[in-house]
C-alpha cells in the first residue's frame, strides 16, 4: 500500500523533530515547581503546547485523582507516598549535567552491561552519557523511520502525536484506560509527560519490530509514560518496550499507562522487559512501578498478546489486561516475574470476555528468591453475552531458598453457561538434586540457576521476539545472582 | 603416578560415619570396580569424590591429578575432569538436552581458556556421539531426563560423559533399572570411552555389569572400608559365594 504524500510529509517532520529534541539542541533545565496542584498540570500542558481539550482532560483527571483512595488490595507494602515531595516535570537534562564518559558511571552498572554483552556505544546511551549528535543509533533510527514512512506507519513520541495527529489522539486517549480507572492511572492522566504513539494503517503488516529503544527522544519520559497503540483493520504490529540493561531513574514513583486498540482482524503483540532499579539488598531506593496496561480487542477476530519479563523495580503493580469485545477475539498474557532480595511484585492480568467465541490464554511464571514476595493476581470474567468463551490459565511458581513467598490469587467469574474455563497452578522449589546435577556437569551455581530457571520459563520466553529473547535469558540469570548458596 | 589416590578417607553424612578409612589408588587408563552390599558406602564414596553438599570429610585426603581434590568445589572438580554418572539422573523441566550439554561443554571450555562452541559446531559434535548410543535428535531436544525411561536416562548419562571427555568417570550403579539390551548398549558406550588417558571407577552391586565392562581391578567395600581387592575373578567369586562369605553375616 502506498502512503499519500501528506502522511509522508507528516512522518518526515516527526522524524526531524525527534533529532532536535534528542541530540542536537541544548535544552536548558526547566522544571515545574515542586509538588502537585492544578498549576502543575497547567504548567506541563503549557510546556507541551497542548490544545485546550487535552488540558481539560488532564484537569478532570487531576480533580478526580484528589478524590480517589490508594489501591490497597495488592499484596505489597510500602510507606505512604508523599505526592507533594516530587517534581512532575523537568525538561531533558543538558549535556553538561550528564556524565561525560563511562568513567563517571557506576562500575556495578557497567559490569552488568558487560555481562549482557552490550556494545560500548550502546552502554553510553543507556547510562545517559552525553554523546555527540553523530551517533550510530541516529543513523539506524533514520533508516528505521524511512522504512516505516513507506508503509504509512506512524511511530513517534506522544507529544509529537498530540501536535501532528490530534484527531487520532483525541479519539483514542483514555478510551481503554479511563482517567478514573484507578488512582495511579488518574495521576498519569493528569501529569504524563511523554511516551510513544503508534498507528498502523488498515491492512499494513508493520515491516519491523517497533522498539522504544529506537525512539530517539525516549529519555526522561520514564516517570509518567503514556503509550497509545492503534492497529487499524487487518494490520499487525509487534512492539517492544524497555530493555534488558538495568535502567536507573532518580524518580522513585513510576505510573505508566499503556492503551492498545485493535480493530477488525488486527493484531498487536506487546513485549516488555522491565529492569528498573530494584533497590539495594535491603530494598532501599528501588523504583515503584505502578503500571496500568490494557488492550481493547474492539474488532472481530482481533488479537492482543502481552508478554512481559519483569525483573526490576522494588515494587511491581501491574496487570496487563484484555477487553475481548469483538466476536472471536483473542487475548494472551505470558509473564515471567522474578523477585529477589526484598523485591515485591503483585502482577497478573484481567481477561474480560464480552464478545462471542472469545478466547484467552494466561501463562504466568513467578520466581521468588531471597526475602522477596510475589503474587499472581488474575481475573477471568465471562460476561453474559460471551457465548462459547474459552480460557486457559496456568500459573507456576518457583521458590529459591526458604524465606521467599509466592501466592496465586485467581478470580474466575462466569456469566455464561457455555463458557469453558481451565486453571492450573503449581509451586515448586529448585531442588538440591537439580543444583548438584548441574554443578557436577561443570556449571557454576549461577549458571545452574540460570539454566534451571530459564527452563521453567521456557513457554513464556519463546513468545518473545528473537533479539529480545537471547538477552532476556541472560538477564534471568543475572537477576538471580547470589540468590543460592 | 596415579590419577587419583584416596588415603584413609573418613566421611560422615548427617553426623553419621559412613566411610571409615577408605584407601584406593587408580592409575591413568585403569578401570576399577567397587562392589559392596547395600549401605556399605558405595554411593557416599561417589558423592564425596564429586563434592556434594552434606557429605563431610572428617579425615584423610584425596590427591587427584596432582592437586588436593577435597579443596575444590563440586563444579571445579567437574571442570577438572571428574564426572559422575548418576544412579538416578535428575529431571530438569524445560531444559532441552542439547541446551544443557552445550552449557556444560562451554563451561569446561571457558575453564580451559577456549572459546565457546557455536551452535553448529556443537550440534555436529553431539550428533556424532549420540548416534553411537542410539540417541535420536528427538531425545536430544526433549527436556532433560523428563519422562525418559530408565535406559534412556542412563544412555543420556553416557552421552554426557562422551561429550565432556572426563579424566575420571565414576559410574554409580549404572546398571540399576536396566534390562539386558539397555545394559549392553550402555556398556558398549562406556567401553568405547575407555582409553589410556581415562580412568573409571565402576560402582555396582551386581557382577552382571562387569561381564560387559570388564575391570582391571575389583574391590569389595564393606562397612566404609575396602576389605578385599583382586582382579576380575574376584567379582565372579563374589557372585558365587555372596557377600556374606566375605564381609560377615551382619553386612550381607
Amino acid at each position: 500500500m502506498v502512503a499519500n504524500t501528506e502522511t509522508l510529509e507528516q512522518v518526515r517532520s516527526v522524524a526531524d523533530d525527534g533529532y532536535k529534541h534528542g541530540f542536537v539542541t541544548d535544552i536548558e533545565e526547566e522544571r515545574a515547581p515542586k509538588g502537585l496542584s492544578e498549576d502543575t498540570v497547567r504548567y506541563i500542558s503549557a510546556q507541551k503546547n497542548e490544545p485546550e481539550w487535552l488540558l481539560e482532560w488532564r484537569l478532570k483527571a487531576y480533580r478526580h485523582w484528589l478524590t480517589m483512595p490508594e489501591p490497597e488490595w495488592a499484596k505489597v507494602s510500602f510507606p505512604p507516598i508523599d505526592y507533594q515531595d516530587s517534581y512532575y516535570y523537568s525538561a531533558p537534562k543538558s549535556d553538561k549535567d550528564k556524565p561525560q564518559s563511562l568513567d563517571e558511571v557506576d562500575p556495578k552498572l557497567l559490569e552488568t552491561y558487560e555481562k549482557l554483552g552490550i556494545p560500548l556505544r550502546e552502554q553510553e546511551m543507556l547510562a545517559g552519557v552525553a554523546v555527540d549528535a553523530v551517533f550510530d543509533s541516529v543513523s539506524v533510527a533514520t533508516t528505521y523511520k524511512k522504512k516505516l514512512e513507506e508503509v504509512g506507519v506512524i511511530f513517534g513520541s506522544f507529544s509529537e502525536a498530540v501536535q501532528n495527529h490530534p484527531e487520532l489522539v483525541r479519539e483514542y486517549l483514555g478510551s481503554v484506560v479511563p482517567y478514573a480507572d484507578n488512582k495511579h492511572a488518574a495521576l498519569n492522566s493528569a501529569v504524563f509527560t511523554d511516551g510513544s504513539f503508534v498507528y498502523i494503517p488498515k491492512g499494513v503488516r508493520c515491516p519491523m519490530e517497533l522498539s522504544t529503544y529506537f525512539r530517539i527522544n525516549a529519555e526522561n519520559t520514564g516517570q509518567f509514560e503514556r503509550t497509545l497503540i492503534i492497529a487499524d483493520e487487518g494490520s499487525y504490529v509487534s512492539y517492544l518496550e524497555g530493555c534488558t540493561a538495568p535502567q536507573r531513574d532518580e524518580n522513585q514513583l513510576h505510573a505508566a499507562v499503556v492503551e492498545l486498540v485493535t480493530l477488525d482482524d488486527a493484531e498487536i503483540k506487546y513485549s516488555t522487559v522491565q529492569n528498573w532499579y530494584p533497590g539495594d539488598e535491603e530494598g532501599r531506593g528501588g523504583i515503584y512501578n505502578f503500571v496500568t496496561k490494557r488492550g481493547a480487542c474492539r474488532g472481530r477476530n482481533s488479537k492482543i498478546a502481552w508478554t512481559q519479563v519483569e525483573t526490576g523495580s522494588a515494587i511491581t503493580w501491574k496487570y496487563p489486561s484484555c477487553l475481548l469485545i469483538g466476536d472471536n477475539s483473542v487475548g494472551e498474557f505470558y509473564s515471567v516475574a522474578i523477585t529477589a532480595n526484598c523485591q515485591q511484585a503483585d502482577t497478573g492480568t484481567k481477561m474480560i470476555h464480552i464478545g462471542k467465541n472469545t478466547r484467552s490464554t494466561i501463562i504466568s511464571k513467578g520466581i521468588a528468591a531471597g526475602r522477596a514476595d510475589q503474587t499472581y493476581r488474575g481475573l477471568v470474567k465471562i460476561m453474559a453475552g460471551a457465548e462459547g468463551a474459552r480460557n486457559y490459565t496456568q500459573c507456576d511458581s518457583l521458590l529459591i531458598g526458604d524465606q521467599c513467598g509466592a501466592h496465586t490469587v485467581p478470580y474466575i467469574e462466569t456469566g455464561n453457561q457455555t463458557a469453558h474455563v481451565e486453571h492450573e497452578a503449581t509451586t515448586a522449589k529448585i531442588s538440591e538434586d537439580q543444583l548438584f546435577y548441574c554443578l557436577q556437569r561443570g556449571l557454576t551455581t549461577e549458571e545452574a540457576v540460570s539454566v534451571i530457571v530459564n527452563g521453567f520459563c521456557k513457554e513464556v520466553m519463546r513468545t518473545l521476539p528473537m533479539e529480545f529473547a537471547v538477552e532476556a535469558q541472560k538477564l534471568i540469570g543475572i537477576s538471580l545472582e547470589g540468590s543460592v548458596g | 603416578m596415579p590419577l587419583i589416590e584416596i588415603r584413609d578417607l573418613h566421611a560422615t553424612v548427617g553426623g553419621k560415619p559412613i566411610l571409615k578409612g577408605l584407601s584406593l589408588s587408580i592409575e591413568p587408563g585403569e578401570v576399577h570396580a567397587i562392589m559392596g552390599p547395600n549401605g556399605s558406602g558405595k554411593s557416599t564414596l561417589s558423592y564425596v569424590l564429586s563434592g556434594r553438599d552434606g557429605y563431610e570429610v572428617t579425615s584423610g585426603e584425596v590427591i587427584y591429578d596432582g592437586q588436593d581434590l577435597l579443596a575444590l568445589e563440586a563444579d571445579e572438580r567437574a571442570r577438572a575432569g571428574v564426572f559422575l554418572a548418576f544412579q538416578y539422573p535428575v529431571e530438569i523441566p524445560g531444559v532441552a538436552g542439547t541446551t544443557f550439554l552445550r552449557a556444560a561443554i562451554n563451561a569446561a571450555r571457558k575453564h580451559r581458556g577456549e572459546s565457546p562452541l557455536d551452535a553448529m559446531q556443537f550440534l555436529k559434535f553431539v550428533r556424532e556421539k549420540a548416534s553411537a548410543l542410539n540417541i535420536t535428535d528427538d531425545m536430544l531436544r526433549r527436556p532433560l531426563n523428563v519422562g525418559f525411561s530408565g535406559g534412556e536416562k542412563k544412555r543420556n548419562e553416557v552421552l554426557q560423559m562422551a561429550v565432556l571427555e572426563p579424566k575420571l568417570a565414576i559410574l554409580d550403579e549404572t546398571d540399576s533399572g536396566l534390562d539386558i539390551d539397555a545394559l549392553k548398549l550402555v556398556a558398549e558406550g562406556v567401553n568405547s570411552l575407555r582409553g589410556p588417558e581415562r580412568s573409571m571407577l565402576v560402582i555396582t552391586h551386581y557382577q552382571r555389569l562387569l561381564d560387559y565392562i570388564v575391570p582391571d581391578h575389583v574391590h569389595i567395600l564393606a562397612n566404609g572400608k575396602i576389605i578385599l581387592s583382586g582382579d576380575k575373578s574376584l567379582a565372579l567369586e563374589l557372585e558365587k559365594k555372596g557377600y556374606a562369605e566375605f564381609v560377615g553375616e551382619e553386612a550381607a
